[in-house]
């Protein structure tokens, strides 16, 4: 599970004039991890030794000068360059207390930025896109410049990335709402041009961020929406030739942010690893607005992992430097750590505690002896559950209740003659197992036919997998066809009262339907008549009248209701087809599915209009003849 | 500035008629149109569009189409008549019997020598164009059927003549049909109906278009008679077609309300033959287009819907100017309420009859935003039926509420009104001198004891009025020796002055004392559209067409300082982009500074007192100095108050006892008496 730990402050903001600037122009890393070079808005350079928060040098251009790019420190030459005024290039060492005496020369054309990395040369990107190795451009500075954008095409981001041994600039340009990418090697003069495919009208990216991974250029980009994508870009791609067509970049949506209303306006999405995305300026899912959060997402599970209120006004800017992130926020610029472990469900939906408490945990209950957990008679192992779980700590047990679970569920295995059902139930109770921590747990109360065992883990359990969820639901039809017990439903069907207790339960049981699918499939054609059948009486029901509250059963929603429909038939329906006996339900499922679908359509439309009606202000009635006092100022 | 009770006034039932022709003369940029009740509206599209003349309408006059020969308006109608119009007198100066029956149609040839009418009984008529009538020529080969529309090729050799099914070609010359070319009936059930050719346009490279009752526009070749393309633009009928002056544009009006364009142009980039595209729909209307107008630079287009629409084609005009904004014109630009401000009574102007009210009474006190307990309810207190077939063209009633006046464009007649509070009692005054005849305008002195009526040359006959009799008093006539119709007429406060402005853009100033013109205003280009005199000051204020202020001091005969200020200054941008014309204007007694005036969308209390907004001011500021603390205020006021609280107004006047009358008459309470369109856009479908 990623984390955020205790962040701290490595300087203070120097407000600009313009209050939705930060003040800083860039942060780029130095010699170390534990250094990086500062550029503000307009004219200073400064170098922190960040875990000191302390500034150990500081570069100021004349008064009037303005720098235009940040700084970026050459760790081949050890100097940093800088550019003034768009065109002059500077470049000094750390000795070099005055920075005007140190290195300049001016080129012939607007600078953008300049990149450097570890491991690459300084490179120069010009405004109009030309991209020069900055020692080729300083041998000659006044060498011709070549415009690689179109006309009213400008640059909005720009980065360099260290792909196999070879460096490219990667930059994107806004031309009249469209939004491109190109890839520049700055040796071979290979450009790449991409089309990024329109989000909603008029919406552009508030920020890029890329990475190499796995021979490929990752790109993730964030919309005012907060619509995250993904491009991968291959660096082998296709050079262009003169006045070809931008490639249509291929993009897949990583995750949609809840953005509240309205758009975001300053937000920053950073890449942390494959996994994990850094975001600030988007609303916490579960805080009150107004405030501002850094999170993290996990990008697979697409779950948050981690969330940190930043006090102040959001910059939207964000740079990740060693596993620091670096934010500014009303007036101070943060430094704030994390850490991104290597991630598995159970760790991204939280369930998975960390080694060193666990390990902590286990010196604090040495009396847990394996001893009793092994041979001693059923009732004694249930006095000792009893005590165990009778402490007030009982969350902090959780560890030790596992192995607990685990101890008792294997002697259970081996012994057919020893089982606990009531203790299992006490244990699956505390919430503090799930099914990964015990896995034969499940299986073996399925076993044993313990069916509310079953409904129990089943509840409880976050992490059920859904071979073991069909599993149940198999083991549920089963026992219903053999068992005659039936209730009746409105169209006279028959049904079976144990399903109808235990169905529920995995209706509601969380799934992936691509995992869910190839299980489903090993049901027979007479247990998914079965199984339909009861959920189109259960459909039907929730039509109908309020069903949720009769039972006293946790119930399904409508949805869960659908879902499996739609899965069961999406499994199942060549067979449901060709099977003679499911024709009749099947055309009832159909007729009453119209009925809805017709319903609902009639339902879009008086939404339509009420929507419309409360986008009328309400007007006053205004009769034939008032006499009314008005003021005029 | 303060507060105000206001009568907030619904009850005039004012319905505009549908409009039914148009034309529009290139050449002086004046638009034509003619209503459903027979009245004509002269707009002139060179000076914001103004109304500059109206021509009522009479009973049992139905105009179904308008023609300009010239500067020459003809119309012809479903009465079977043909008729001239006097624009200076602003009546018909004389009407001719075609003797075919009802007529649908009038056209004249490119050469104005010629005017054509196509008849209920099948035949096409020519009428030669005299100095000082028509006379009529021949008619051409009569056809089985009526003649529905007429379009005479830009040569003058042929007509085409839409009929039922059927489109026919003559040559004007021999008057023999040339061609007939078949028009295709709707499908399906309306098969078995004839097909009406509402519509036919005669191009210059002989193509002939037709638009008919089946929604289509169809282009033929007009030399060998064939049809060259469909276009099926409406399920229901397509009424009116325009062609642009240089031919390269066409619209077509339809039943849905929509104006289709056609353009000449090549359908694809290499292609050098032309062919007609459809290609824009506008729909600025409701209702039936009944007629249009296709002007150099904008489609106009108008029906039963009753607005005039204007919208400008973008790649005409400069774009986000005030000329590329679209224009509804629903309201005329001229008052049809009168006040008597002493009494509390409001005079309302219909075509056919006159509405007397009497405004109610709150004798409670609320805080601004509140609406006062109405004690007494107002009460119409007389409803006065014109007599004679012409329609009211002008009314007015005294300050007093002891007089009241109307006039068509044969007779004027002046009624004693005898309120004592609760009965009223009418008398009409019998003999009235013999010179007045008819008037365009009518007014009341602030005492009534004068009664003011513009006749012809914009000459001014003066009626003293007492108790026992009236007597014919003077003829007050401008130097200028102009011909034109006066449509504005204010008396001073004080009983000194007259002043009158005509559609010459003129404004003359008499002096009642010595009975003679005491001044000329300087000629401004724009037509004035309201003035008054200041009652302490004797400052004569104007308000134009194209939403210049002006104020003349008539002691000093000049311009004054404020008027000066405000034309170096030049008025905020806002205020000119305004898109109907101020049609009254007063002043305020407690205050001498204030002047009042309003336009359709809002009125307006112009301090001059206070500081001219400049370019940056935000111009529409109430509700900013609303939220302001009181001693802010002053420092962000400039001198336009302007409310737009009342919406669609047709008249903001201020009594005597300081309260405002607003009467509004919001369009959608028109829209709503309109009777259903052909197809109704469905609740939220």
């Amino acid at each position: 599970m990623a984390a955020l730990y205790e962040g701290y402050t490595l300087c203070g903001l120097v407000q600009a004039q313009n209050q939705s600037d930060s003040g800083i122009q860039g942060i780029e890393s130095e010699r170390d991890s534990d250094h990086v070079v500062v550029t503000d808005s307009t004219r200073s350079v400064t170098l922190y030794k960040v875990s000191d928060q302390k500034p150990l040098g500081s570069w100021t251009v004349k008064q009037g000068q303005t720098l235009t790019c940040s700084a970026v420190y050459n760790s081949h030459t050890k100097e940093y360059v800088a550019v003034s005024d768009n065109k002059v290039i500077r470049v000094w060492k750390e000795e070099d207390i005055i920075l005007d005496k140190a290195f300049k020369a001016t080129v012939s054309s607007d600078v953008w930025r300049v990149h450097s990395v570890p491991g690459g040369e300084p490179v120069v990107l010009f405004q109009r896109g030309a991209v020069r190795l900055l020692d080729s451009l300083l041998s000659a500075p006044q060498q011709p410049v070549e415009e690689v954008l179109a006309q009213e095409e400008a640059i909005r981001w720009s980065t360099t990335v260290i792909a196999e041994a070879a460096q490219f600039v990667i930059f994107q340009t806004e031309q009249k709402g469209d939004h491109f990418l190109y890839l520049q090697r700055p040796n071979l003069n290979a450009v790449q041009r991409y089309r990024l495919e329109r989000e909603e009208p008029g919406l552009s990216p508030l920020s890029f961020s890329a990475s190499y991974r796995d021979k490929h250029i990752n790109l993730l980009y964030l919309y005012p929406n907060g619509h995250v994508y993904q491009s991968v870009v291959s660096v082998r791609g296709p050079g262009m030739e003169e006045e070809a067509q931008a490639l249509p970049l291929p993009r897949n949506l990583l995750f949609a942010l809840p953005v509240g209303e309205g758009l975001l306006g300053a937000a920053s999405a950073l890449a942390l690893d494959e996994a994990h995305v850094a975001v600030v300026g988007v609303p916490h899912p579960s805080a009150g607005a107004g405030k501002d959060f850094l999170c993290i997402w996990n990008t697979n599970f697409q779950t948050l992992q981690a969330g940190k209120e930043m006090s102040g006004k959001i910059y939207g800017q964000l740079w990740s430097y060693s596993s620091k992130l670096f934010i500014p926020h009303g007036k101070s610029l943060s430094v704030i750590p994390y850490e991104c472990p290597k991630s598995s469900l159970a760790s991204a939906l939280g369930k998975l505690r960390q080694a060193r408490t666990e390990g902590e945990m286990r010196k604090i209950h040495t009396n847990n002896n394996t001893e009793i957990k092994r041979t001693a008679p059923v009732e004694e192992v249930q006095r000792e559950v009893e005590g165990l779980l009778s402490r007030s700590d009982i969350q902090e047990l959780q560890p030790s209740v596992g192995q607990l679970a685990s101890s008792l569920v294997s002697r259970s295995v081996a012994d057919p003659a020893f089982y606990t059902p009531g203790t299992l139930a006490q244990l699956v109770h505390t919430q503090c197992l799930c099914h990964s921590v015990c896995p034969d747990l499940l299986l073996l109360a399925l076993e044993r036919k313990d069916y509310f065992l079953c409904q129990l883990c089943l509840q409880l359990f976050p992490d059920v997998p859904e071979a073991v969820t069909c599993a149940c639901l198999k083991t549920f039809i089963r026992c219903s066809e053999k068992l005659s017990i039936v209730v009746v439903d409105a169209q006279g069907a028959v049904l079976p009262t144990v399903f109808f207790q235990h169905g529920l339960e995995v209706l509601q049981t969380a799934y992936s339907d691509t995992f869910l699918l190839p299980h489903l499939k090993d049901l027979s054609s007479q247990q998914v008549i079965l199984f339909l059948q009861y959920l189109q009486f259960l459909y039907l029901r929730y039509s109908q009248d309020t069903f949720t509250q009769t039972h006293g059963l946790r119930s399904p929603t409508l949805t869960q209701i659908m879902d499996w429909v739609c899965l069961l038939l999406d499994a199942h329906f060549t067979v449901l087809v060709m099977t003679p006996e499911a024709k009749g339900l099947l055309l009832n499922l159909h007729r009453f599915v119209k009925s809805q679908v017709r319903l609902f359509s009639e339902l879009g439309k008086i939404e339509g209009s009420l929507e419309e009606l409360q986008k009328i202000k309400v007007k006053k009635e205004v009769g034939q003849y008032s006499i009314e006092v008005i003021e005029l100022f | 500035m303060g507060e105000f009770k206001v009568h907030r006034v619904r009850f005039f039932d004012y319905m505009p008629s549908a409009i039914r022709a148009m034309a529009f003369n290139s050449r002086t940029e004046r638009l034509a149109l003619s209503r459903a009740d027979g009245a004509l509206e002269v707009f002139n599209f060179a000076d914001s569009y103004f109304q500059e003349k109206v021509i009522p309408g009479q009973d049992g006059r139905a105009v179904e189409a308008l023609c300009w020969v010239r500067g020459r308006l003809f119309s012809a109608g479903l009465n079977g008549e043909i008729t001239e119009y006097d624009l200076e007198n602003l009546r018909p100066k004389y009407t001719m019997e075609a003797y075919g029956g009802p007529v649908w149609t009038i056209c004249s040839n490119s050469q104005g020598t010629h005017l054509a009418i196509g008849c209920e009984d099948g035949t096409v008529k020519i009428f030669e164009v005299l100095e000082e009538t028509i006379r009529f020529q021949r008619n051409l080969d009569r056809q089985k059927g009526r003649i529905i529309s007429l379009s005479w090729h830009p040569s003058g050799a042929l007509i085409a003549a839409g009929m039922m099914d059927m489109i026919k070609v003559f040559n004007a010359e021999s008057g023999h049909a040339t061609h007939r070319l078949l028009v295709e009936r709707g499908v399906g059930a309306s098969k078995s109906r004839e097909v009406v050719v509402w519509s036919v346009a005669f191009l210059s490279d002989h193509t002939i278009i037709s638009g008919d009752s089946a929604g289509k526009v169809q282009v033929w070749d007009g030399v060998t008679g064939t049809l060259v393309r469909t276009h099926l633009v409406t399920k229901w009928d397509v009424l009116a077609l325009s062609v642009s002056r240089d031919e390269s544009s066409l619209l077509a009006g339809t039943s849905e309300g929509t104006v289709v364009q056609f353009q000449f142009i090549s359908s694809t980039v290499d292609q050098h033959d032309k062919e007609w595209v459809r290609t824009r729909t506008f729909k600025n209307h409701t209702h039936d287009v009944r007629a249009l107008a296709h002007t150099d630079t904008a489609v106009v287009s108008g029906g039963m819907d009753t607005q005039l629409v204007v919208r400008p084609l973008l790649e005409k005009v400069e774009k986000n100017t005030q000329e590329s904004a679209l224009r509804k014109i629903a309201f005329p630009h001229r008052s049809l309420v009168s006040c008597g401000k002493k009494a509390g009574m409001l005079l309302f102007q219909f075509h056919g009859h006159l509405e007397l009210w009497r405004l109610g009474e709150s004798d409670g006190h609320g805080k601004p935003g509140d609406s006062l307990p109405v004690k007494r309810k107002p009460e119409k207190l007389i409803q006065l039926k014109r007599k004679g077939d012409d329609h009211i063209c002008c009314s007015a009633l005294s300050p007093c509420g002891g007089w009241l006046a109307y006039s068509t464009i044969s007779s004027v007649r002046l009624y004693r009104l005898q309120y004592n509070g609760s009965n009223i009692s009418i008398t009409k005054v019998a003999k009235l001198p013999k010179v007045l005849r008819s008037a365009h305008q009518l007014c009341f002195s602030s005492d009534s004891s004068k009664l003011f009526a513009s006749t012809t040359h914009s000459s001014v006959i003066i009626i003293a009025l007492s108790q026992s009799e009236c007597k014919y008093l003077h003829t007050l006539r401008p130097k200028s020796g102009t011909r034109q119709p006066v449509h504005l007429m204010s008396a001073s406060e004080d009983g000194k002055w007259l002043a009158t402005a005509n559609s010459d853009c003129e404004i003359h100033v008499y002096s009642l004392h010595k009975l003679k013109l005491h001044c000329t205003v300087p000629v401004y280009s724009s037509c004035p559209t309201a003035m008054a005199i200041h009652p302490t000051t004797s400052n004569l204020v104007m308000v134009h067409a194209d939403q210049q202020i002006f104020e003349y001091s008539l002691v000093q005969k000049e311009y004054t300082e404020w008027s000066r200020k405000l034309q170096k200054q030049g008025l905020h941008h806002l205020w000119l982009a305004r898109d109907t014309p101020i049609t009254h204007l007063t002043f305020n007694p407690r205050n001498p500074a204030h002047i009042i005036m309003h336009d359709t969308y809002m009125f307006c209390i112009i301090d001059q007192n206070l500081p001219l907004p400049d370019q940056k001011t935000l111009f529409y500021n109430q509700m900013t100095l609303r939220s302001l603390p009181e001693p802010e205020r002053t420092s962000h006021s400039h001198s336009f108050k302007i409310c737009k609280t009342f919406q669609h107004l047709l008249c903001v006047s201020l009594l005597e006892d300081h309260s405002l009358v607003v009467v509004e008459r919001p369009l959608l309470d028109i829209a709503s008496q309109l009777p259903a369109p052909v197809r109704q856009k469905k609740f939220a479908t």
